[in-house]
């Protein structure tokens, strides 16, 4: 439980810019515009990790997220300019519509039914120090296979997007 | 000052893990209704945000011997999500070579 009302107001208005945009990216009916609708969801996503005290997390989003993969998705729209961009839907509209707010109200229900085990802690004062401590012990094996990771889905990217050559000539 | 504002004025688990489900929510609606493939993946995106908002909420306020391991688990969530983004984009670009759209529902040569 946060008291601290500064903090109250901000996680507030953060989520609720953040939920504006995410339902812009929806609505709006250029992809480019949804593209930075959804550039503007992370920014906020961001502010709602420092609220929880995670400033690493909350700066690795911004420039993961907001920076990499906002360049990543306008890239590939400007690598399909024939493609449409009217953010169209399919006929699976409406059935996806009320899935979201069914599975919206299932994880309220349960966020409020349930008795959490609630801790009184302080905030994270800093958190960088002690998850690159976490990162170098505990978690070595994860972190290992995540940069291994990486690196094969950088070379499969550029494998997959490279001009095909004709060898042969 | 009334008790009603006083408990607004207090930021609950459930009020973090309900801003979660509804990031989740429209994700989920984004990825299941777009026809453009680049409209799919943007709502993917928005469902591992919405996942690490719901990490990061129990990191904070439930009783763990490590707190921080949900912050460890959010980081490498960000980590995976960069790989598949990078993936998908590029399998978006390599289609729409191929087909010259990137519409799901006109790419169907796997259709019987």
């Amino acid at each position: 439980m946060i008291e601290d009302n500064a903090i109250v107001i901000a996680f507030w208005s953060l989520s609720a810019t953040t939920i504006v945009c995410a339902l812009m990216v929806a609505a709006v009916r250029n992809l480019v515009h949804s593209v930075l609708f959804l550039a503007l969801t992370f920014v906020g996503v961001a502010g709602i990790y420092i609220v929880l005290s995670a400033d690493f997390v909350a700066v690795v989003q911004v420039l993961i997220y907001a920076g990499a993969v906002g360049v990543l998705m306008t890239f590939a729209i400007m690598l399909t300019p024939g493609a449409d961009r009217l953010n169209a839907s399919t006929v699976f509209q409406a059935p996806a519509f009320v899935l979201g707010v069914m599975v919206f109200l299932l994880i309220a229900w349960v966020a409020y039914d349930t008795e959490w085990r609630i801790s009184d802690r302080e905030a994270f004062t800093t958190t960088a120090a002690s998850l690159g401590e976490a990162f170098l012990k505990p978690y070595i094996v994860p972190f290992e296979v995540a940069s291994v990771l990486l690196a094969t889905a950088m070379i499969g990217a550029i494998i997959l997007s490279r001009a095909e050559r004709d060898d042969r000539a | 000052m009334p008790d009603v504002i006083l408990a607004a004025m207090r930021l609950h688990l459930e009020e973090v893990l309900v801003v979660g489900a509804a990031l989740f929510s429209i994700g989920l609606y984004l990825a299941l209704s777009k026809r453009n493939a680049i409209g799919i993946l943007m709502g993917v995106e928005l469902m591992l945000n919405a996942v690490n908002v719901t990490l990061l909420a129990f990191a904070r306020f439930i009783e763990s011997p490590r707190p921080l391991d949900g912050q460890v688990f959010a980081t490498f969530v960000i980590t995976i999500a960069a790989a598949e983004a990078a993936v998908a984009l590029a399998l978006a670009v390599a289609i729409y070579r191929h087909r010259e759209t990137v519409n799901i529902d006109e790419i169907d040569v796997l259709r019987w």
